[in-house]
């Protein structure tokens, strides 16, 4: 479509972008709209303010922890790229595919996707979720009438199932291992983005 | 044990009653004079003129079809038999008790009915591995099969139809007036372009395509001779054969739980496509009665022009009485007692105005509930809310029940079919075989405009599941037989069809859809850490979507949303509640920068009393989690087509003695579910959903308005001066994303 092209033609570095990620050109032009849709003050990045403006993220528990996964560095702005290349942890992976080791990992592999999980919780980025990371969690998932004690003690509870090497914190290593019988390809993507 | 007895008790002893009282009747509709007797208004049947829907599919009434209601088909007079042993037995005395049967008749009989449907479906939930097993539409087409033998044997003759006249006029309003009330509208317009497309193209592939196939099929002597139609006829036939029922497919859509698109489509379908088949069985009845050597061209053209009118016309006519009636809710504060009956009384008329005009009756009830649903569901009190949802649940699920148990009974009156295996086996294979192509074909065709695309199993689901259902029926027994001489033929047919949609496929789409889904690693118990883990996975799923905005028609939402909040919802909502919902919209809004002029003009923003605001729940779009789908959770018996979603069908059910996963399962927030029952009318919801989603929005706020208030400190010189400016401005300034 003629519009498709100009719309691509507008985003710099594209074709490495479609490489990386794997999106095809409709798709990147769709991410594109929106972007734009989101940047209101058409600054070219987006800000976490621009998010919280998303309605539907108010209501979703861990809605505000997304938001900062997606400035992860601690960055202030999010520029197109990094919006697209996020979003690509989600698309479903593919099958079967034989992968030169030596390229580096694809985005939407299911250790990329753990990782980007391990990062919402893990918010001070030290590699590891401590008891009050997975405390502050599990309030935040929790209804209201749940106290600080029945928190605690599931705490508890998931600390002393996952923990392995008895330090009390949750590595990266041990969350993986936790998952191991889940089907993470199903549970972390999205069909659309295929 | 004793139980399952007191249904057919029940019958025998109201069908006794019945055959007594027909027996005793005399077709002489005055009332012997000598009697005496008081005059009993209610003697004469209390007939509509016959088939009022005859205007909308030119067929001569029929006197048998003259009755209305679940009146005798002999007219219920006064029983002058009966009448005369009392006035035997008077002689002049005063009788203390007497028998007045003729006098209440109609309405006892009606009440019976109902309170045998209602007893059954009580009866049916007793056993919930049969409920699991056997969807109910099918039990009570099985119990109307058996009622109509039982009413067969104790009086001789089939006293009781599916008269087409109840079913357009009284039944399937209620249905479909629920139906379009509860649509929820965001998701119905999304998928607008996939309905349409099956809608219309599908239903004109499947009549054309079956049609010919059957004259082709007769022609060739596959069915017998003595099927005395022609092409026109098996258009004809055809057309009213493939339209997808609302009413099967909701009854059956309710046990399989299928991903919220899926639903909308094949449930939206289901009710487009009657402008269809109307247009499609006017035109061909007229064919017929001119006979085919007299069409011209000109009336072909003429077809595609009703078509638009019908269903333009008819959402027009809907639309109409939709802004009527969010306008007229606009004034009931001091009358909130009959708030209820505005609503029903307008969709109702919305139905009938357009069965008036001859447009599609269907499509205005539809868009008359969709359009007002916003409005009127602001405007009214919060109790007249839950008038409506109950009434009109209730209404709607005896409609549904007795739509299905006439069904049964229907199909024992052998005087009114004729069997043929031929077009009988002919008509199944061809409808399902190009329902199939139909969805393949136009799938394939709309997955390269869609955002999500429709799969494999997806498709597999909505070919398997077009039923057909009561709407076909009635429309066959509409024909004229007359005009088209293998009637009965076509009576038999579409009563086999629709069983063995019904039963049949009702029946075993549950086990298909379990077969083919993924299989996964069942009956194992969860960890704590997965449990915990998924569930977040689930809520990073909503929240990616929403962020990555996967509803594709931003543009053309966000003008609506605009024009309404302009225009419409200072017209049609109460002033009260539209000043509330600016407020409501400002707090929705909030981000980082506007908090800061609410703070600084010392507002506290997070007063519990607003944020309750009874009109929450119709400013956003909360979808309802009904209890369905809690109940079927627990008890492993729900099937879930979406694979993304946390199948919380586990096989396993939670195990007792592991206390903290029940409290887990209790106490986690509950995603935003891509499977959801919109119209389970067994089980519903407090409201829970709209709870959850308040605390969640709570909380946030208040968390944000912390982050906030640390940054704030650090960057209080630069903020200063932007607050400043902004203090002066609105919050409303900035514009609302999905």
């Amino acid at each position: 479509m003629g519009s498709t092209n100009s719309t691509l033609s507008k985003i710099p570095n594209v074709e490495e972008l479609m490489r990386e990620t794997g999106f095809s050109p409709a798709h990147i032009v769709r991410l594109y709209d929106r972007f734009e849709s989101l940047d209101k003050e058409k600054t070219g990045h987006l800000r976490p303010e621009d998010f919280g403006a998303i309605n539907r993220l108010a209501t979703n528990p861990i809605g505000d922890r997304i938001i900062g996964a997606f400035f992860s560095a601690g960055q202030e702005t999010l520029d197109f790229h990094s919006f697209v290349k996020i979003l690509a942890h989600f698309r479903p992976a593919e099958n079967h595919r034989l992968r030169d080791p030596s390229l580096p990992e694809p985005v939407n592999s299911r250790t990329s996707k753990l990782k980007f999980a391990f990062q919402l919780y893990d918010l001070d980025k030290d590699g590891k979720i401590s008891r009050a990371e997975l405390l502050q969690v599990l309030r935040s998932m929790m209804e209201t009438q749940v106290t600080e004690e029945q928190l605690e003690s599931i705490a508890d509870r998931t600390i002393q199932e996952a923990d392995l090497d008895r330090d009390d914190a949750i590595s990266f290593e041990e969350f993986r291992k936790s998952l191991d019988r889940v089907n993470i390809d199903h549970k972390m993507s999205i069909r659309f983005l295929r | 044990m004793m139980l399952p007895f007191t249904v057919p008790v029940l019958l025998l002893l109201s069908a006794a009653v019945d055959a007594a009282a027909a027996d005793l009747s005399v077709p002489e509709a005055s009332l012997h004079p000598k009697l005496g007797l008081r005059d009993v208004g209610g003697g004469p049947a209390r007939s509509l003129p016959a088939s009022p829907t005859a205007s909308r599919f030119h067929v001569r009434p029929r006197n048998e079809y003259a009755s209305t209601g679940i009146a005798l088909a002999r007219s219920a007079e006064e029983p002058t038999a009966v009448a005369e042993d009392e006035s035997r037995h008077r002689g002049g005395g005063f009788q203390m008790v007497q028998w007045e049967w003729s006098y209440v008749q109609t309405p006892y009989i009606i009440a019976i009915w109902i309170l045998v449907a209602s007893v059954a479906k009580i009866l049916f939930h007793f056993s919930q591995r049969f409920t699991t097993v056997v969807p109910e539409s099918c039990m009570l087409i099985l119990l109307g099969l058996v009622l109509g033998g039982i009413v067969l044997l104790a009086s001789k003759k089939q006293l009781y139809q599916l008269e087409p006249g109840l079913f357009f006029l009284f039944l399937l309003p209620t249905i479909v007036g629920d139906a379009g009330y509860f649509m929820p509208a965001r998701l119905f317009f999304d998928n607008l372009g996939a309905i349409l497309l099956y809608a219309v193209v599908g239903t004109l592939w499947n009549a054309f395509c079956t049609g010919f196939c059957l004259y082709g099929a007769k022609y060739m002597g596959v069915i017998d001779e003595k099927v005395q139609a022609g092409l026109m006829e098996f258009l004809l036939f055809g057309a009213l054969i493939s339209a997808v029922d609302p009413v099967a497919v909701l009854a059956v859509f309710e046990e399989v739980h299928v991903n919220e698109t899926l639903f909308i489509i094949v449930f939206g379908e289901s009710l487009v496509n009657d402008a269809v088949t109307v247009v499609l069985y006017k035109v061909y009845m007229s064919f017929v009665e001119v006979g085919p050597e007299n069409v011209q061209t000109a009336d072909y053209f003429k077809g595609v022009a009703s078509f638009l009118i019908v269903s333009i016309g008819g959402t027009l006519v809907g639309l109409i009485f939709a802004a009527l009636l969010a306008f007229i809710t606009r004034f009931t504060k001091r009358v909130r007692i009959i708030e209820p009956l505005f609503v029903f009384l307008m969709v109702y008329l919305a139905y009938l105005t357009a069965e008036l005009f001859s447009l599609s009756a269907i499509l205005s009830m539809t868009f008359c509930g969709i359009g007002c649903n916003k409005y009127v569901e602001a405007n009214i009190s919060q109790k007249s809310r839950t008038t409506v949802k109950y009434t009109m649940k209730t209404l709607a699920s005896i409609a549904e029940t007795i739509i299905f148990i006439f069904l049964g009974i229907s199909a024992v009156d052998k005087t009114k079919w004729a069997w043929d295996t031929g077009l009988i086996s002919c008509t199944l294979i061809f409808i399902f075989v190009f329902r199939a192509l139909g969805v393949v074909m136009q799938t394939w065709v709309l997955n390269r405009f869609r955002l999500v695309p429709l799969d494999r199993i997806d498709q597999v689901v909505m070919s398997y599941g077009g039923l057909r259902g009561a709407v076909a029926f009635a429309l066959v027994v509409l024909l004229d037989d007359a005009q088209v001489p293998a009637k009965d033929y076509f009576v038999a047919t579409t009563i086999i069809v629709v069983f063995f949609t019904v039963m049949f496929q009702g029946l075993t789409i549950k086990p298909l859809v379990n077969w083919l889904k993924v299989p996964r690693a069942t009956n194992r118990k969860p960890t704590i850490n997965e449990e915990i883990h998924e569930r977040a996975f689930d809520h990073c799923l909503t929240a990616v979507e929403d962020i990555a905005g996967l509803n594709g028609y931003h543009h053309w939402r966000d003008k609506w949303e605009q024009f309404d909040k302009n225009y419409l919802s200072k017209l049609l909502l109460r002033k009260s509640v539209y000043r509330k919902s600016e407020l409501w919209e400002a707090y929705q809004k909030i981000n980082i920068r506007d908090a800061i002029s609410v703070i600084d003009q010392g507002g506290n923003v997070l007063t519990s009393a607003r944020f309750s605001l009874p009109s929450m729940a119709s400013r956003t779009s909360f979808q309802e989690v009904t209890n369905v789908t809690n109940y079927l959770r627990e008890n492993g018996s729900g099937v879930c087509l979406d694979l993304q979603v946390i199948d919380n069908v586990s096989g396993a059910k939670v195990e007792e003695e592991s206390e903290t996963h029940h409290f887990l399962a209790g106490n986690l927030y509950k995603p935003r579910r891509r499977y959801q029952s919109h119209y389970s009318r067994h089980f519903m919801t407090p409201g829970e959903h709209e709870r959850q989603d308040r605390e969640i929005f709570q909380r946030n706020m208040k968390s944000r308005m912390e982050t906030f208030k640390t940054t704030r400190h650090k960057r209080h010189s630069h903020k200063k001066d932007r607050s400043q400016k902004k203090a002066g401005t609105p919050p409303i300034s900035t514009r609302l994303e999905y």
